[in-house]
Formats: structure tokens, sequence, C-alpha cells
């Protein structure tokens, strides 16, 4: 929730009134982002929009693309040219830009890539929100890869994820995937933010020729050290590529997935957990819905059930570990979504039946309001309130 | 490493030698210029990237011995792109194939162009799809063989140097692997040259284009070459016009605005200052 805090030195209030999209787009410029490539589409433009304003300010790059198969093509160039970069979309984007997402895998190429989901399949419900970009965020690029998916359900929290996004992107060289969707990319909330840092200033570890350039290896751009080969073909730590077996990039793969799970900052974001201690009834729930969940809560506890909400505030890597001990204490699992059932599955696969799990979904383009979830976990719950 | 006892041996990465490409195909030749035009103009391969799309052209940025970037099909300009403005000291050369620029990269092909932004691109033009077996290409001329068009292509086929004309690339070269010599010619002018250059370079496929056309081995087909352009850069021929020989040369060089020259105005218009270390 909106942690709008009125920090009033002077008595007076110094919050903003921002919409989800500014506050992405000064949550990057707060991270050091100084190069943003994109091409419009609602809900995300406002970012577009505002990185068009404010980076050449800062002398940052802008680049309004061809499509979106490009922008993420120059972000990704951008990177290895020593940039701090990301851009924006919403899911027709987001789809054409999968084959380039897994570029940035197989490269180990850190990069920010935000969409604000939006209704679909196709063209679907353009400006309605939607979470039916959860499984594609995870696993909409041809093969395997380590996936890093950060959600957020406030203003406040969108500043904060696209602040983390960046971080992580850099400290484990991947791309990281803002979740966001059409209500909170377009609503607007008080919220403090801190005056933005001046322009970034490139630095990167020195290495000598024939350190290797994957694996564990720092991300040092071209033109920053030794001459480096990077290609989305199968390669070993030296870049070069092992086209008869893929073991140095398998091995590569499932090492930077461990060491998400192990990350002591990933460990801490990773769901955000309200009333949960003593409750019978755990809602799991992201985003918008998230947001509903937490007020959903409220009324239930009203009422006299024993609710919590488990906020899956980074989606990928699931948070497996945590969904057991729920799991272990509450018996009911309710996770709203709005979608058909995308979470759900890993949910019930991390559950193993030690709880039972409750879907409800919904995708016309409409929010599910706490009413609805409320009223959901209670005639799930065996009429404890009826 | 490896020598090959070429003076540009300094620009070719020999310890991944031999190449994947078959024998007698053009890439070779190709690369041999691009190494050359380094050599000549002497670029500190620290600062030079060579990027490749995916395609037997594509494989380019493996063998010479400088940071190489090796995308996806049709990306290499995109990404070429961000990587240039992101570092605006780095050399950056394209390499792409005739089905990787203009098939799935023809977007970016033109709007590389549109921007006028300062890279080089070469498309290693087969007329055929090499890497996949030989399919058609955009590039593919009307009746030729390929194994998507086995009754002999019925579509028109592309000019890459009208394309880029109109697109707006502000240096635009083709020339043939035949033309041993102008091939580094070309590339170094391109390079020195600033803007979006092209330098088509018709090169040949010996393996899958010159067998399903029965032109015979790769020494026949380079004199196919030769008998099918003609030196004479002179472009927006009529349709009757054009069913004579392919012209090469230099069709354009001019000092049209550079995107990033443009760019840096932009910003220091607005209190910026891009790229400035
Ligand atoms: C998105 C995508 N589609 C298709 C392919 C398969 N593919 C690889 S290379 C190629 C075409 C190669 O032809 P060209 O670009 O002319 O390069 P050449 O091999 O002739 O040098 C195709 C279709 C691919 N790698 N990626
Ligand atoms: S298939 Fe054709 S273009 Fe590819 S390497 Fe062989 S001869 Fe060259
Ligand atoms: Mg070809």
């Amino acid at each position: 929730m909106a942690t709008a805090t009125k920090t009033s030195t002077n008595g007076k209030d110094t919050r903003r009134l921002i919409m989800g999209n500014e506050a992405v787009a000064l949550g990057a410029i707060a991270a050091g982002c100084d190069f943003y490539a994109g091409y419009p589409i609602t809900p995300a433009t406002e970012i577009l929009e505002e990185m068009a304003r404010v980076l050449p300010r800062r002398g940052g790059v802008f680049l309004q693309m061809e499509d979106e198969l490009s922008a993420m093509a120059a972000i990704i160039g951008a990177a290895w040219g020593g940039a701090t970069a990301m851009t924006a979309t919403s899911g027709p984007g987001f789809s054409l830009m999968q084959e380039n997402l897994g570029y940035a895998a197989i490269t180990q190429t850190p990069c920010v890539i935000v969409d604000s989901q939006r209704g679909g399949p196709s063209t679907g419900l353009p400006t309605l929100p939607s979470q039916g970009d959860a499984m594609q965020a995870r696993f909409g690029t041809h093969g395997d890869r380590p996936a890093l998916v950060i959600t957020a359900s406030s203003v406040r929290g969108c500043y904060d994820a696209t602040v983390l996004a960046f971080k992580l992107a850099k400290r484990h060289r991947m791309p990281v995937v803002l979740l966001f969707d059409a209500v909170i990319s377009h609503m607007r909330e008080p919220v403090e933010i801190p005056p933005p840092p001046p322009p970034p200033v490139r630095n990167f570890p020195a290495l000598a020729e024939g350190d290797p350039r994957f694996g564990d290896a720092p991300f040092v751009p071209f033109g920053y050290g030794p001459i480096a080969v990077v290609t989305g073909l199968s390669h070993g730590g030296d870049g070069l590529a092992e086209t008869r077996r893929g073991v140095q990039t398998e091995a590569m793969i499932i090492d930077s997935i461990s060491k998400l799970d192990q990350d002591p900052e990933i460990r801490a974001e990773w769901t955000g957990d309200y009333r949960l201690d003593d409750a019978d009834v755990a809602i799991v729930a992201y985003g918008i819905t998230a947001r509903a969940a937490r007020e959903a809560v409220d009324q239930l506890r009203e009422r006299g059930v024993a609710a919590g909400l488990l906020d899956l505030r980074i989606l990928w890597p699931f948070a497996h570990q945590r969904l057991r001990e729920v799991a272990a204490k509450s018996k009911t699992i309710v996770v709203p979504e709005l979608n058909l059932g995308q979470m759900v599955m890993p949910v019930r696969a991390a559950v193993e039946g030690a709880a039972k799990v409750y879907q409800l979904n919904r995708a016309d383009g409409t929010l599910l309001t706490p009413e609805d979830i409320a009223a959901f976990a209670i005639s799930v719950q065996g009429g404890q309130d009826a | 490493m490896p020598k090959l006892g070429l003076d540009i041996d300094q620009y070719l990465r020999t310890e991944v030698l031999p190449t994947v490409w078959c024998p007698g195909c053009g890439n070779g030749n190709i690369v041999e210029g691009i190494g050359t035009a380094f050599q000549r103009i002497g670029l500190d391969p620290e600062k030079v990237v060579v990027v490749g799309g995916i395609g037997c052209s594509g494989r380019t940025p493996f063998y010479v011995r400088t940071n190489a970037m090796h995308t996806t099909h049709g990306r290499a300009l995109a990404y070429a792109t961000g990587l240039k403005m992101a570092n605006p000291e780095l050399t950056v050369v394209v390499t792409m194939g005739d089905g990787d620029a203009l098939a799935i990269g023809g977007n970016h092909f033109i709007h590389a162009a549109r921007r006028n932004i300062d890279l080089t691109a070469i498309v290693y033009n087969n007329g055929i799809y090499g890497m996949t077996g030989g399919q058609e290409a955009p590039t593919t001329p009307v009746g030729s063989r390929t194994t998507t068009s086995l009754h002999g292509a019925v579509e028109r086929t592309f000019d890459t140097v009208e394309l880029a004309l109109a697109a707006g690339a502000s240096y635009v070269a083709r020339t043939t692997t035949f033309d041993m010599q102008e091939i580094p010619l070309r590339i170094e002018e391109a390079l020195r040259h600033k803007g979006f250059s092209v330098v088509e370079v018709l090169t040949q496929c010996p393996t899958y284009y010159g067998r399903l056309n029965r032109i015979g081995d790769p020494s026949d087909m380079l004199i196919w070459e030769r008998e099918h352009t003609a030196d004479e850069p002179v472009t927006l021929l009529s349709r009757e016009e054009m069913v004579g020989p392919l012209r090469t040369g230099v069709f354009r060089n001019n000092e049209d605005p550079e995107y990033i020259e443009v760019y840096r105005e932009m910003c220091a218009a607005q209190g910026g200052s891009y790229a400035a270390s």
C-alpha cells in the first residue's frame, strides 16, 4: 500500500500526486538509467513520454524505435555499450520482445523491461487491466532461463520496484521484468520521492586479456576492457560458441537460477505478509489484486474470519518455500487473479496438497473488488461466517 | 595465435578457424575486405564492434578480431543502434545476409537509414537463404531456382541500393566478390563516412544458389557476377532499363546531418551533455 509519508520539515506537505508510470520513470532515473528505447502503447506510454522529456536534459539517450522488437534489441545493444537501459510496453509489445529477451538472458545482459498488462490475447482490451502476462513473463521466450519478475500494488511500490529491478539486473546480469497493469500504471497517489541524483558515471571492473566474460564474470561492456565475443549461441565463459553440446550454457543458467533463490535482497522482498500469522484463510495475490485482497482481509476479519494476505511482490522466482510455510498453517488458500488461472499453478505445485487451494478468476477487464474476494473466501471456507 | 601469414592477421580471430563456411563461399572475401579496411584505417580492435545477424553471413563477427556481437535474425541493426547511441566512440560495423537485412530485418534497415545513424552496414547478397539450405530470398533474381522456388522465382526482386537510397542512407555502394580490390575500398569509404553507410556485396553461394541454378563451380560464379554487373552507378532506372546488368559503384556519398550529432545538439539545447566522456 502507499507508504505516503508526510515529511514536513517546514510543515508543508512535500508529497507529489503522480501516476504509477511517472513513478516508474522517476525510479529509473533514481537507479541511474541513462538509456530508454521504446514504442508507444497504452497503458505504458507515459513512461516513454516522461523518459523522452527527461533523458536529453540529463545527456542520456532516448530512442523511439520502429517497433518493440527493435526497442528490446536496442536496450541490449545499449547495455553492451555501457548504458543502464530500459524499455516499457504492454502485452502486444511484450510478446514481440520475447525472442530478444531470451538473447538478453543467454548473453547475461542487465536491462529492465516494464510490462504494464492489459487484457489479451491480441489487441484484447486495450487500457483495461489484466494479469494475463504472469506466465509470459516467466516462460514467454523459447528455452529455459532464469527469470526475475517484480510486481507492485501502489504508486510508491512502482518506484521502489523499479529501483530494485535495476539493482538486481546489475547484480545478477540479467533482464528484469516489472509486471504492472493498466490500473497501477495510471493510478495517481501522493508520494514522497527523493530528488533525482546527478547523471550516472560509468564504472566497470578492470579485466585482463583472457579473463572470462560470462558465467560468474562481472559484466564489462564493449570498449571498457579487452575485446569480447557476445552471441546468442550456447557459449562458454569466453563467449565462443559451443555448438555440439550446450554443457557450459546449461551450467551457467542453472547456476544463475540458484543464485536468485539465495539473494538476501530477493529473500527479503520476495513476499509481503499482512495479518498472516494466525490466518486460517490465506489469500495469495500480487499487483493490483493484492491491493484489493488486503482490504478483503480486513473485511473478513471484521466478519470473524481469520484471513491474511501473502503478496507475491517478486513473482518469479516463485516463493515455493514461503508457500509451503503458509500452507502448513492456513488450510485454505485463495488465489484471486485477473486471468483465467496462472499463478495458481505454481501455488498448487508448491503446496502439494497441504492446503486446499481455490482460484478466483476474472479476465474481462474488470478488477476483482475486496468484496468479491471476501465473498469468495467465505463461500469456499465452508460457511464459517454464514 | 595461429598465423595465416596475411598482413591482416591482427584483425582475424585465427584460433577459431576454419570457418563454418563452405569451400568457395564468397563470405571469406568479405571478411578479408573488412580486415583490410580496418588495417588501412588503423582501427583499435577494442574500440570496434562487429555486429552480425543470423545466417551464414551473420557469423562474420566470430572471425574478425575485434569486439563481436552475434545477435538475432533480422535485428542486428537495432542492436547496433542502441550500442552506437550508448557509446558513440565505438566504430560499429553490421554484417547481414540479404534475408537478414531485407526480409525479416527490412524494417530496421529502412529506419536505420532514415535516422542516418553512423553505422556501416554490409549486406552480403547471395540471392538466397544460405544457412537454412537455399530458400528464396527477397533478392532472389526472378526466374532463379531455390528450394522454395523450384519452378523459378516469380516474386519481384528487391534492389538493396534503391531501397537504401530511398530510405535516406547517406553512403550507398555496391560491389561484388569478383571485385576483390574494391571490397576493402568501399568498406573503408563507408567507415570513414559519417552517417548510415550501406555496402552491398554480391557474393556467391555455390552450395545452394550455384548448384540449384547450374552455374558451376565458385569460379564460374565469379565470372557470372562479372558478366551480370556493370560499373556504372546509375539509379532510378525505369523497369525496362533495369533488365540490363546490375549496376555497381558508389551511388551516394553525401554529408546529410548524422543522427548522433543531431541528437547531441538537441541535448545541449536542453542543457544536457550527451556522450561527453
Ligand atoms: C526468427 C528466426 N526465423 C528464422 C530463422 C532461421 N534462419 C536462420 S538464417 C536464415 C536466413 C539466412 O539467409 P540470409 O539472411 O540471406 O543469410 P545467408 O545465410 O544467406 O548469409 C533463416 C531464415 C531464425 N534463425 N530466426
Ligand atoms: S551455404 Fe552458401 S552462403 Fe552459406 S556458407 Fe555455404 S556457400 Fe556460403
Ligand atoms: Mg543470403
